[in-house]
């Protein structure tokens, strides 16, 4: 009990957690913005490899680092418009666009990465972002290690979460974005473009979900892996859910994942002798389920989400 | 009448109204649009114009093009021939770009769709204001947009808790914000697709006077409608359309009620007269049942329906009429209560309801009542299939399956390609008549029809109460939920009213007046009309 006790104490716990946290509060946010104009992206679990891939490539190859996050931004931009075009004007089947775009995603990635590296067993480094060391947070004590040695990624993170929650709370554009994933004919009869909002609400959610991946190359580590995006992407899905399409709701579900995660790891050192690891590796999943489960039932959908507009139909 | 059959069949087209001055320009004006969908023509050469300050009522049938026309109006649809042209303020005609709901508003034309175009996760004051603001400001301020929405509904005395979520508005309340949605916008043309579908008769009176002070204000407005009742009270002129065509343009004055409804369906409709039938012994006894909870729950309701008799069950739909419908069918189990069918007490179970001799004709027909992918002589025997009649040697006996569509199809006069044909793609009209065949032809003690001739036009409608008229001549107790008062009052002998889950106690039909339902329906105790 005290072992666990001293974990939570520990600054370096809720560190971890945070920087755990990061490419799920950036996926998350991008599902959210999604699933607000009506359209459900599975893209995303391909469109954080492809995000990771593209970013860490850019700067593989001499661009700086935030040139690489803009072209993570841009290359998941491009994914979330082919999910875009096939759902919102063709109106096909959100569950398999969205499927296809992760298979393609991935693919493309794996074979861009072996097409530019054909024979080396281990991935080039890079330079990732350094912890931003801000002058008299940094130091505070335990408050100052927990919150204020993070990369600059992370602080963008939670930047966008309260620039997400104030458009769509608080300007002309994020009302149209909810009422079009209410009720599109609302949107029409008001003389707004449904295609418009939606296919711009995708791109800039994949986007938002692209750097997410690029957090992963260019901050918490420093080289492209085979499948080390492992489920982020789906865990940002059943966030949104748990967060009730909420940006603020949707910062904390990421944040009790991260916690979850940071615990199992430290748990895993104190107690792993008598345990299997493999339980420790489930148990944020198996705690993740559990919430969801109980948020899940006052859930507010958008409406409209799922169904494709067509106009002049109703 | 030999004159009026002659009107009837050549349709009557007025020329220029008469009693409008004639100086007065038009402010709309819709020349020869046509528009096709496939081989359908929903509107063929259709002119209409509409003057400042007048009310006219588009009246037709179900499928008669009314809601085509008015979609190309707002820009739903683009007509493949004709123009529309509309007054620019300074009263200068000007063509409409069409298929752009954004040029119709900016044009000054407002619809309210039938069904609501809102947002239900905004409040009403944001539903307003969408689109009428730059996407890229970055900030809302509603200031100075709610002080002009406040005065416009001071002026027009549609008032409404702007600030409340949508989805916890009433329906009135919700028509409300979308007329307020067009005032707003400076709406010269007003178009209203089947406002009163929706409403209790108090809300709708309310409605077409709030209607008549805004078009004394000079606003243009065109209401979609089918009951008589309303055009012939509300409008100023009546343009009714016929199979995609304009056959008449008239003053509301020189209209009449049997007049309209020849010119609507084309040919002389004689009302089925009521015929009255002794009172057999109740055949379906509810006692006491209550279940649910919110809107779709029912307290302690009891009644009585006799063999031979038509009890009608007025009210606006979604009182509890929905959880009644389940109860009596057997699909769910009521909280308390019991539920006698010919003096036998019995669970409801959907089969022991129609073992005992309970048809059903449901409220949502392509729901509850057919099954879509399924052919139509599928769908007449889809009930019976446990019985020898159908089968051979415990398999389907499909030849005596055919035989048995071929009969009903004759019988009832369904329209299809044959019992072959995928039931989805008939009419709701022909859909309902299947349903009739199937329920109908069993010689039912009770039956319950729920909301029977919803949404289906004149020629089904009275079909389909002729075949009730039918079954309760042999002796069937029907149970007749309704919202439409002209309906309830043609057939039943008493008239019970839901409201909130409470049924009142039924009365004789004879001795009620509609306004008195009508009250009722609102939740008002019927003593305080009278």
């Amino acid at each position: 009990m005290i072992e666990i006790l001293d974990i939570l104490v520990n600054p370096n716990f809720w560190a971890a957690a945070i920087r755990i946290a990061t490419p799920l509060i950036f996926g998350v946010l991008g599902a959210l913005i999604c699933e607000r104009s009506g359209v459900l992206n599975l893209g995303i679990e391909g469109i954080f490899t492809a995000g990771a891939m593209a970013g860490w490539m850019a700067v593989w190859l001499g661009a700086d680092l935030w040139t690489g996050v803009a072209v993570a931004a841009a290359v998941g931009g491009v994914f979330g418009l082919l999910h875009a075009i096939l759902t919102v004007p063709f109106g096909l089947s959100q569950h398999v666009s969205g499927i296809g775009v992760t298979l393609f995603a991935t693919s493309l990635s794996y074979f861009a990465y072996r097409t530019a590296l054909p024979d080396v067993s281990s991935p080039p480094r890079i330079t990732p972002f350094q912890p931003l060391d801000i002058e008299g947070f940094s130091d505070l004590p335990f408050i100052g290690a927990a919150l204020f040695q993070q990369t600059p990624l992370t602080f963008l993170a939670l930047f966008l979460v309260l620039a997400v929650a104030f458009i769509l709370n608080r300007t002309p554009l994020g009302f149209a974005i909810r009422a079009v994933g209410d009720n599109p004919a609302a949107v029409e009869a008001q003389g707004l473009s449904v295609f418009g909002l939606r296919v711009g609400a995708v791109i800039v959610g994949s986007a938002l979900m692209a750097i997410g991946g690029a957090f992963l190359t260019m901050s918490a580590f420093d080289a492209f892996f085979f499948g080390m995006v492992n489920g982020r992407g789906w865990i940002c899905i059943a966030l949104v859910v748990f967060a009730s399409w909420r940006p603020g709701k949707a910062l904390l579900g990421a944040l009790l994942f991260g916690a979850f995660d940071a615990f199992q790891v430290r748990l895993q050192t104190e107690v792993g002798a008598f345990v299997p690891g493999q339980v420790f590796l489930m148990l944020p999943y198996l705690l993740s389920i559990f919430a969801l489960v109980a948020a899940a039932r006052k859930a507010d959908y958008p409406r409209a989400l799922l169904k494709p507009y067509f106009k002049g139909q109703r | 009448m030999a004159s009026r059959a002659k009107q009837v069949a050549n349709g009557i087209i007025g020329g220029p109204m008469s009693d409008a001055p004639a100086e007065q320009a038009a402010v709309l004006k819709l020349a020869g649009i046509t528009k096709r969908f496939g081989a359908l023509l929903a509107n063929h050469a259709i002119n209409l114009d509409l003057y400042p300050g007048e009310i006219v009522a588009l009246l037709g049938e179900n499928g008669a093009g009314k809601t085509t026309l008015m979609n190309i109006l707002f820009g739903h649809y683009v007509a493949d021939e004709g123009t529309v042209q509309i007054a620019t303020p300074g009263g200068e005609l000007r063509p409409l770009a069409q298929g752009s709901p954004q040029a119709a508003l900016k044009a000054g034309i407002g619809m309210v769709h039938q069904h609501f175009t809102l947002a239900e996760n905004l409040t009403g004051i944001d539903n307003i204001l969408l689109g009428t603001r730059s996407l890229f400001s970055p900030f809302a301020s509603k200031r100075s947009a709610r002080a002009r929405l406040e005065k416009i509904m001071r002026d027009s005395g549609l008032t409404v808790d702007l600030d409340t979520r949508v989805s916890r508005l009433s329906v009135g309340e919700q028509q409300r914000i979308e007329i307020l949605k067009a005032l707003y916008r400076d709406a010269r043309v007003l178009v209203l697709d089947e406002p009163t579908a929706v409403l209790t008769p108090q809300e709708s009176e309310n409605l077409f006077q709030t209607l008549r002070s805004l078009a004394d204000e000079g606003l243009s407005i065109v209401f979609i409608s089918h009951k008589m009742a309303e055009v012939l009270s509300a409008s100023d002129r009546v343009a009714v359309l016929r199979h995609g065509e304009l056959v008449a343009d008239l003053p509301t004055k020189a209209c009449d009620r049997n007049m309209l409804a020849d010119i609507m369906v084309g040919r002389h409709l004689e009302p089925e007269a009521r015929m009255e039938v002794d009172k057999g012994p109740p055949l379906l006894k509810l006692s006491g049942i209550s279940t649910g909870h919110g809107r779709d729950a029912l307290h302690n309701v009891s009644l009585e329906v006799h063999g031979g008799e038509i009890l009608g069950l007025a009210g606006v739909s979604g009182n509890g009429q929905g959880a009644l419908a389940r109860i009596i069918s057997g699909l769910e189990l009521p909280r308390s209560g019991s539920m006698e069918i010919d003096g036998r007490r019995l669970k409801p179970a959907p089969r022991t309801v129609m073992r005992e001799g309970l048809v059903r004709i449901p409220e949502d027909r392509h729901r509850d009542g057919i099954v879509g992918e399924m052919t139509v002589a599928e769908n007449l025997v889809i009930e019976d299939v446990r019985s020898k009649a159908f089968q051979s040697f415990g398999f389907l006996d499909f030849s005596a399956i055919e035989e048995r569509a071929e009969e009903a199809i004759e019988a009832y006069d369904i329209r299809c390609p044959g019992g072959g044909a995928v039931a989805r793609l008939l009419s709701g009209g022909n859909i309902q008549k299947i349903i009739l065949a199937r329920t109908l032809d069993k010689e039912p003690k009770v039956v319950l029809a729920a909301q029977p001739t919803r949404g289906l036009d004149i020629g089904a409608t009275e079909d389909v109460h002729r075949r009730l008229f039918e079954a309760r001549a042999r002796g069937a107790a029907i149970l007749l939920i309704s919202e439409d008062l002209d309906e309830l009052f043609q057939m039943s002998g008493r008239i019970a009213v839901i409201h909130r889950g409470k049924v009142s106690p039924p009365r004789e039909a004879a001795g009620l007046n509609r306004s008195q339902v009508g009250l009722m329906m609102a939740g008002q105790e019927s003593e305080d009309a009278t």
